[in-house]
């Protein structure tokens, strides 16, 4: 593999980060959302708090790491999709921006009114966000993003496959997140509280597996070259989605939660190597290619470098703090 | 939203208007008021992400390792704090970073890559902070409190790794460094050079002594304001004293540590030390011309005192501040906006060394100033001062470099992007940084309001015991 291929490796690990832990935080808003009035919600609403409270900042530094990479790695393809891709992002940006401020206040918010107020922020802003980042998915993908000038302010992302890019991103996300809350509420103790989860997931996880397969067929049209690695090279990848979604059901049936976190974690990561390996060679479809995208080579050098350090400085306290949130003392809901 | 740059934002707007009239994209104009409002907000709460972890680990360590409790329960309310200021810290980093390439395509697209190693460490610094943050936060009650203490020494470091790096981008926009530039190109790109620049050193020096004056002297007038209600007891003396200790340190340093960054603008950036100076020809020696602005092309209403510009500025009694007459016009800083910045910032940092030196010098004289209202409130007026300096500080820096975004090499006008539409973004920026304000003042004056009634764990009040306590805030509300 060429030295610009392993930093984009690296950067796409960096994607499925995100999209996986970043997700799961993401999609907990949905939840939040639909626990239903202060009485009956007060439960799962403590419960979210609880499981994103310590690790969401970490979680959030993932985007942080594949932003650097991209404008450190490949300048003018970030300029190109920064300039072009403006208000997509803006909207993600704006999603961010809500979320984290809003779920901050709500911990410590006085009031019933204040928390509410807060709540309702934070939830919408977290489906609002992944459905952005999605779409400039799909505006990249579908080879709408040129290298220069910038038409299509408004075209590149308001075409079929950014769409279903920001459904399959929260639909993800929402599916994630409830395998992630069921297995905590289990382990909390919070048998009721699992019940719940366990049969919204169920149905999520239905809905999201139908738009991830049926939003294949628009892109045969819309991004033919995108289809062409999905039906090709990343055709291994799909499968893997169906099996690891469907096993995920099955395993949310027979309340094996432990179990159906890791499958659920296979699916959503496969359904997005899908994409990354799909356009493959390109970095922005059908205009610039990860090899030709790439900024100056001391500079990738250098950039393995920091990939280096954080293998050994931040992977293991990752680790540690995940495995953290995993014991049951950390999982009590006191604090 | 921050005052100064508020009333500064008329002032920025009319210069920014007539000096570049000519062939500017439209992007340009909005792009510097958001990148102006966006990085001041963000420099505000950065500065807690570097100095609090510091700050609570002695108070933690003195409650985990010499048994005091009340210092354990200052870290543990400190934490909480922390909690909602790094949220919003990180966040609007993050903006910080989508408008690196939003806003300026010209200057990510071209030197992407070669500062981008110093933003790839600054995000490795992040990344430690916000996992030993999470760790150290959740772990009250679940861990032993000695454990949890070295939780806070990653932080502490990825603090000063954090501000050396994102420093370091700083440094090289005002000093570039690392590449040539052969027909219009970019070459021989050494990314590694960025943190070898002689510059950085100094300027993160001193942004880190500020975030110890910011942080330290907010937290310090909490609990001086606590005191002037009177409440005089161990932890208010304890939450003031040590903050204030830091402070002490940070604010003793800080002139010297100017002095050296100011020695080092003069040979680096002549325009920018003209400005700063007031200097509009080449006086032999200078004089230091305190306040005064310049109305068409004449100095008004400055104080000046002889030779002390060469002395302060140069390190000398005769070489003089080089003046602006030699510089081309279209090469020329706004003159009034940066040399107000800049003796705002001096002046602030001189009153702060008078108000630290007159605690100690009295405490050493057996005096105790905590029982001096005067004393009191000018360390409350202390915290937002240290908030003035720091952006002042700011604006001195950055707009002392125009018309440049990299000293010498690339305009603003070239970095910038040719989209109008970007008022709109400033607009709703300004709404969503209001409100997050609004937010996070209410947050944190609820919970001092709570701390003071005796509640510690403070729960979230979702489920409907703490509903019923929605219908008494008035009676509580008067205990402030
Ligand atoms: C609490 C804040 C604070 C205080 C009290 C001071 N400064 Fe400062 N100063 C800053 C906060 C700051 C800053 C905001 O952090 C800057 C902006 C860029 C930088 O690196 O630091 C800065 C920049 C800055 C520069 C410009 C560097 C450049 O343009 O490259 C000089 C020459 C000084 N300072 C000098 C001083 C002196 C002589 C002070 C003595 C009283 C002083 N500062 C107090
Ligand atoms: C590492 C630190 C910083 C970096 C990398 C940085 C970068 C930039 C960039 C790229 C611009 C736009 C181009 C320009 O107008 O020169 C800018 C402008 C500006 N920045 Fe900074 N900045 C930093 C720190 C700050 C901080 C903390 C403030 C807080 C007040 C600030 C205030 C401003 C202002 C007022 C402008 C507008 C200047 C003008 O155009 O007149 N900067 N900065
Ligand atoms: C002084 C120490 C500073 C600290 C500790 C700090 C803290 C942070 C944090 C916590 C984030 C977000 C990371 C996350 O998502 O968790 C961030 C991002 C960012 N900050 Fe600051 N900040 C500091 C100073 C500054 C200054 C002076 C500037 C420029 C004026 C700046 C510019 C940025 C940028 C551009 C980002 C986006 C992240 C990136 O692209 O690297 N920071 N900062």
């Amino acid at each position: 593999m060429s030295l610009e291929l392993v930093v984009a490796a690296v950067m796409f690990t960096g994607v499925l980060a995100y999209a996986v832990l970043g997700g799961a935080d993401f999609g907990s808003g949905f939840f939040d959302l639909t626990a239903g009035g202060d009485r009956e919600g007060a439960a799962l609403r403590t419960r979210i708090d609880h499981s994103i409270g310590p690790v969401w900042e970490a979680n959030h530094v993932w985007l942080i790491f594949v932003l650097v990479t991209w404008w450190s790695a490949f300048p003018r393809a970030f300029a190109a999709a920064m300039d072009t891709l403006i208000l997509p992002l803006l909207l993600a940006l704006l999603g961010i921006v809500l979320r984290g401020s809003a779920l901050a206040f709500r911990k410590y918010a006085a009031t019933l009114g204040q928390a509410r107020f807060f709540g309702v922020v934070f939830a919408g802003s977290s489906l609002v966000t992944p459905f952005f980042l999605g779409a400039t998915a799909g505006a990249i993908a579908s080879g709408r993003v040129p290298l220069d000038g910038r038409d299509g302010v408004w075209s590149s992302w308001l075409t079929p496959t950014s769409v279903i890019g920001g459904l399959v991103a929260v639909g993800t996300c929402i599916f994630l997140a409830g395998c992630f809350l069921v297995a905590d509420a289990r382990r909390g103790g919070e048998d009721e509280l699992a019940e719940t989860l366990r049969r919204r997931t169920l149905v999520v996880g239905l809905v999201t597996g139908l738009v991830v397969f049926a939003g294949l067929l628009p892109l045969r049209a819309d991004a033919p070259t995108l289809w062409d690695g999905l039906t090709g090279r990343a055709l291994p990848l799909v499968l893997v989605a169906f099996v690891a979604g469907l096993a995920t059901l099955g395993l949310l049936l027979v309340r094996r939660y432990a179990m159906a976190r890791l499958t659920a974690v296979l699916a959503v990561a496969s359904v997005v190597s899908g994409w990354g390996v799909g356009q493959l060679p390109w970095l922005l479809v059908d205009e610039v290619t990860v090899v030709d995208a790439a900024g100056a080579t001391a500079t990738l050098q250098g950039l393995l470098v920091a990939f280096g350090l954080a293998a050994v400085l931040v992977l293991p306290p990752l680790a540690y703090l995940l495995r953290l949130t995993q014991t049951k003392q950390w999982t009590r809901a006191t604090d | 939203m921050d005052p100064l740059l508020t009333s500064l934002a008329p002032l920025l707007t009319t210069w920014a208007a007539d000096v570049s009239a000519a062939a500017e994209p439209a992007g340009l104009l909005p792009a510097r008021q958001q990148m102006a409002l966006s990085l001041g907000w963000h420099i505000v709460l950065a500065c807690f992400g570097v100095a609090l972890p510091t700050i609570i680990a002695v108070v933690h360590w003195r409650g985990a390792f010499r048994g005091d409790e009340g210092a354990l329960l200052l870290a543990r309310r400190w934490g909480k704090v922390s909690a909602v200021l790094f949220a919003i810290g990180a966040v609007s980093g993050t903006v910080l970073g989508f408008e690196m390439g939003l806003l300026w395509p010209g200057l990510m697209g071209t030197f992407g890559d070669v500062v981008g190693l110093a933003f790839a460490f600054e995000g490795l610094s992040f990344f430690v902070e916000a996992i030993f943050l999470g760790m150290y936060l959740y772990a009250w009650g679940r861990m032993d409190p000695r454990h949890q203490f070295w939780m806070l020494v990653p932080m502490a470091v990825s603090g000063i790794s954090g501000t050396f790096f994102i420093l370091s981008v700083n440094a090289w926009m005002n000093a570039p460094v690392g590449f040539d530039i052969v027909d219009g190109e970019v070459v021989n790109i050494d990314p590694w050079a960025v943190f070898t620049n002689d510059q950085v050193w100094m300027q993160f020096l001193h942004m880190w002594l500020a975030a110890f004056m910011v942080a330290g002297f907010c937290v310090a007038a909490v609990y001086a304001a606590g005191m002037l209600r009177g409440r005089r007891d161990r932890h208010h003396r304890l939450g003031f004293l040590v903050p204030f200790a830091f402070a002490t340190v940070a604010a003793l340093m800080q002139p010297f540590v100017g002095h050296l960054l100011g020695l080092r603008v003069a040979e680096t950036q002549p325009a920018k030390l003209a400005a700063f100076e007031l200097a509009l020809e080449t006086e032999s020696p200078s004089p230091l011309r305190l306040g005064g602005i310049v109305v068409d092309g004449e100095v008004v209403g400055s104080i000046d005192v002889p030779v002390l510009g060469s002395v302060i500025a140069r390190n000398s009694f005769t070489e003089p501040v080089q003046g602006l007459d030699t510089i081309p016009p279209d090469e020329q800083p706004p003159v009034n906006v940066v040399h107000l910045a800049f003796q705002t910032m001096i002046g602030i940092g001189s009153l702060f060394v008078l108000v630290v030196l007159a605690y100690w010098v009295a405490r050493w004289r057996r005096r105790d100033l905590l029982g001096n209202r005067w004393f009191l409130r000018a360390v409350v007026a202390c915290a937002p001062l240290s908030v003035v300096a720091l952006e002042a500080g700011w604006i001195a820096t950055e707009v002392g470099r125009q018309p440049w975004v990299v000293y010498g090499v690339m305009r603003t006008t070239e970095a910038a992007g040719d989209n109008a539409g970007l008022w709109w973004l400033l607009g709703a920026t300004t709404v969503v940084y209001t409100a997050m304000t609004v937010g996070a003042v209410l947050v944190l004056r609820s919970m001092a309001r709570r701390w003071r009634e005796g509640e510690e764990d403070l729960p979230s009040p979702y489920g409907p015991e703490h509903g019923d306590a929605e219908v008494e805030p008035a009676g509580t509300g008067a205990a402030r």
